[in-house]
């Protein structure tokens, strides 16, 4: 077994991941010089616009690329041990056990033909070959039991296509969690759940992380969920990290573009109505051809403050952010928090300037 | 389960029945006589109008076409006496009515010939899956490797030749002018399981790889489907072996379109093989239903076509069952 880390290193660092798709149209760079990192009962939310690479960045971590097809570089440690590069059978061993995933879909991530617990007992033998049948089987209706499954006797022996949206949300929680894993990735949990369900699995999540002390890293492009459940954030686009720090950091005083507008696009149904919910204009990039310089500018409002053609033709380095400890930032900006406070803020919390004033 | 086992057989026996009355009508509106050929036989070619009318007379024809339909279909469940001109014929039930080319029953040819047709079918049909599944889904697993695009490029091009000329080089030359393989003879199973094999297996192998090409390029496709599905990332996100995740869990849901096919492809094998039985000599179905077409042998017709139907009912019922057990949201109904 791999070392486990004292309390407060990090259980999982990635340093400068890349992941490469070479297809018949030309190379996908899908996740470029990435770097993160969680502690041990701290939660890591992603956030970024569909294709910005989260999913594909996650799934380096379980080593669940084709090996014959993905290009990856860069290093992912999981408890001290790296994992890029690491023999099948060795992955295998971590897989479901020490780092567990979440997929988002769940109704396509279970299958179809096998019964929600024979699937969860599978998880458990998988990393119990002692266990015998019963012991699995006794072993699922625990979790179904825990992640607030009603009837999980009855339920156990149903299909996937016989269970509701959260419920099956739940049963995939309760298959990532029965090794007790250190490490959760859940790649938008809640997605496709109306909200009082979505709330419940959030808390469901806190719960278990509190009483296993888990390393979670919750995938989503909803900034509320990030609000609700992380400690630190990493905003990505376009493949890269544009901005990362404390949530409170990052959520309060964010200092790159692409970040405010996210926080505009976010509908937020119990706050003033004065809030407006505002797109972030144009497409995501090209992740086969991305743009020159900062990937965002393209999109940016603010790209004509930087003076000389900057934007456009250099890409900015992810810095230190003006404020805040451990802050970093991916933008050319000189001075973010004026721009945001002038012209961001009044636009998605007009009460805020208001108490300011 | 009950209700539709009732509701298909019903809807089955339906499919059957209009079929047996369009060979009926066919040969009774055809174009030509059906008692020409008889004619022509038993006069040597000395086939006068009169004659003809007395041999139509003989075979029935003369009588209105329900008259006679009704006669044959009451013979399937009743024993029943069959008149040609002066002679009589005893038909037991289940009784097809009797051969026009040597006056024998129907019913007994049968049964001579569909165990032959039975064994090509099994021997065949095991090897479509056998081979065609395995190779398809070994291919699938290093989908765009050099291997697998050779291996799609040969199905293609084996199966671009046609059968009969694929069935005959093997035949001389596995057969006749090598001797690898003995001289395809069919011994009933029960009197002797080894020679049946060995009587066989050549024409099975013949038949079993070129139809598994297809199965392997099916099979190829469904399972590089079936390997990109979410669940099977999840699978392997458990920690599971990938000789598990590619059995278990993604195979199974590959074999569901197969199956479909394969269902089809039975019911095809058990209503006769003509080139295959033609070549090897083989006295199966299918050439008794050719050689009787060739001489509008009017109850043989009629049997060989009620064997392809009543077989695509039954496979279609079987199909339907298979797919319930793989697939739990499927409801019988
Ligand atoms: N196997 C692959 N081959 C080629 N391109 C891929 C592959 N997997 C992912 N990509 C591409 O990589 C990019 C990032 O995908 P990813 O799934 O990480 O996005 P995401 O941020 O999770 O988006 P979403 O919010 O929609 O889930 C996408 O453009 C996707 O098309
Ligand atoms: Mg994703």
């Amino acid at each position: 077994m791999s070392t486990a880390p004292t309390s407060g290193d990090p259980y999982l660092v990635v340093d400068d991941l890349t992941v490469r798709f070479p297809t018949a149209d030309g190379l996908v760079q899908a996740v470029t010089g990435l770097s993160y990192q969680v502690e041990l009962g701290k939660t890591l939310g992603i956030v970024g616009e569909s294709g910005s690479g989260k999913s594909v960045s996650s799934m380096a971590v379980l080593g669940l690329h084709d090996r014959r097809s993905a290009q990856i570089s860069g290093s992912i440690k999981v408890a001290g041990t790296e994992v890029v590069g690491l023999s099948e059978g060795r992955m295998r061993e971590l897989r479901g056990n020490a780092v567990a995933m979440i997929f988002q879909d769940a109704l396509a991530s279970l299958h179809p033909f096998y019964k929600i617990g024979a699937q969860l007992a599978e998880a458990y033998r998988t990393h119990h070959p002692k266990a015998t049948k019963k012991e699995a089987r006794s072993r699922a209706l625990e979790m179904l039991e825990r992640v607030g499954i009603p009837q999980p006797d009855k339920r156990i022996d149903q299909y996937p296509h016989q269970f509701s949206g959260g419920m099956r949300q739940r049963a995939m929680i309760a298959m990532g969690l029965i090794n007790d894993p250190s490490l959760l990735i859940a790649d938008e949990p809640t997605t496709a759940l109306d909200v009082t369900v979505q709330a419940q699995i959030l808390d469901l999540l806190q719960d278990l992380q509190q009483e296993f002390n888990s390393a979670i890293i919750i995938i989503t492009h909803d900034l509320g969920v990030v609000a609700e459940m992380a400690d630190d954030v990493l905003v990505m686009y376009a493949g890269r990290a544009v901005e990362y720090g404390s949530a409170k950091e990052v959520l309060t005083r964010p200092e790159m573009p692409y970040t405010w507008g996210l926080l505009s696009s976010v509908p937020d149904v119990a706050a003033d109505t004065n809030a407006r919910m505002i797109p972030i204009p144009g497409a995501p990039p090209s992740l086969l051809d991305p743009p020159s310089g900062c990937p965002f500018h393209p999109r940016c409002a603010h790209r004509e403050k930087v003076p000389g053609d900057l934007c456009r033709t250099e890409l900015p380095e992810l810095l230190p952010a003006v404020h805040g400890e451990g802050h970093l930032k991916r933008c050319h900006l000189a001075d973010p928090e004026a721009v945001f406070a002038a012209e961001v803020l009044p636009e998605i919390a007009p009460e805020m300037v208001e108490e300011k004033r | 389960m009950f209700s539709f086992l009732v509701k298909r057989i019903l809807s089955g026996s339906l499919i059957v029945v209009l079929v047996s009355v369009m060979i009926y009508a066919l040969f009774w509106y055809g174009p030509k006589s059906p008692a020409l050929e008889l004619c022509r036989r038993d006069t040597n070619n000395r086939c006068t109008p009169a004659k003809l009318v007395e041999f139509e007379d003989r075979l029935g024809y003369s009588n209105p076409i329900y008259e006679e339909y009704g006669k044959w279909a009451k013979g399937l469940v009743a024993d029943r006496t069959i008149i040609h001109g002066t002679s009589e014929y005893d038909c037991p039930a289940p009784c097809l009515g009797i051969s026009y080319r040597d006056k024998s029953l129907v019913t007994d040819q049968f049964k001579e010939r569909f165990p032959v047709t039975v064994s090509l079918a099994v021997g065949a049909s095991a090897l479509y899956l056998l081979i065609g599944v395995t190779v398809g889904v070994l291919a699938a697993r290093r989908r765009g490797s050099v291997a697998d695009k050779a291996l799609v490029a040969s199905t293609l091009v084996f199966s671009s030749i046609p059968y009969y000329l694929v069935a005959l080089l093997s035949f001389l030359i596995l057969t006749l002018s090598t001797s690898v393989f003995p001289e395809a003879k069919y011994v009933p199973f029960l009197d002797d399981p080894l020679a049946w094999f060995s009587g066989l297996l050549l024409v099975w192998l013949v038949m079993g790889l070129y139809g598994a090409t297809a199965y392997t390029r099916y099979s190829r496709g469904s399972m590089v489907e079936a390997l990109g599905e979410d669940y099977v990332r999840t699978a392997r996100a458990k920690g599971l072996r990938m000789r598990t995740v590619v059995t278990k869990h993604a195979l199974r849901s590959a074999l569901v379109p197969v199956i479909t096919i394969f269902g089809l492809d039975v019911a095809f094998l058990l209503s006769g093989t003509v080139f295959t039985e033609k070549i090897f000599s083989l006295e199966g179905i299918g050439k008794w239903g050719i050689d009787a077409v060739n001489i509008k042998d009017l109850p043989v017709v009629q049997a060989t076509t009620l064997v392809l139907a009543v077989s695509v009912v039954v496979m279609n019922i079987i199909v339907d069952i298979v797919y319930s057990i793989l697939d739990p949201r499927v409801r019988l109904a």
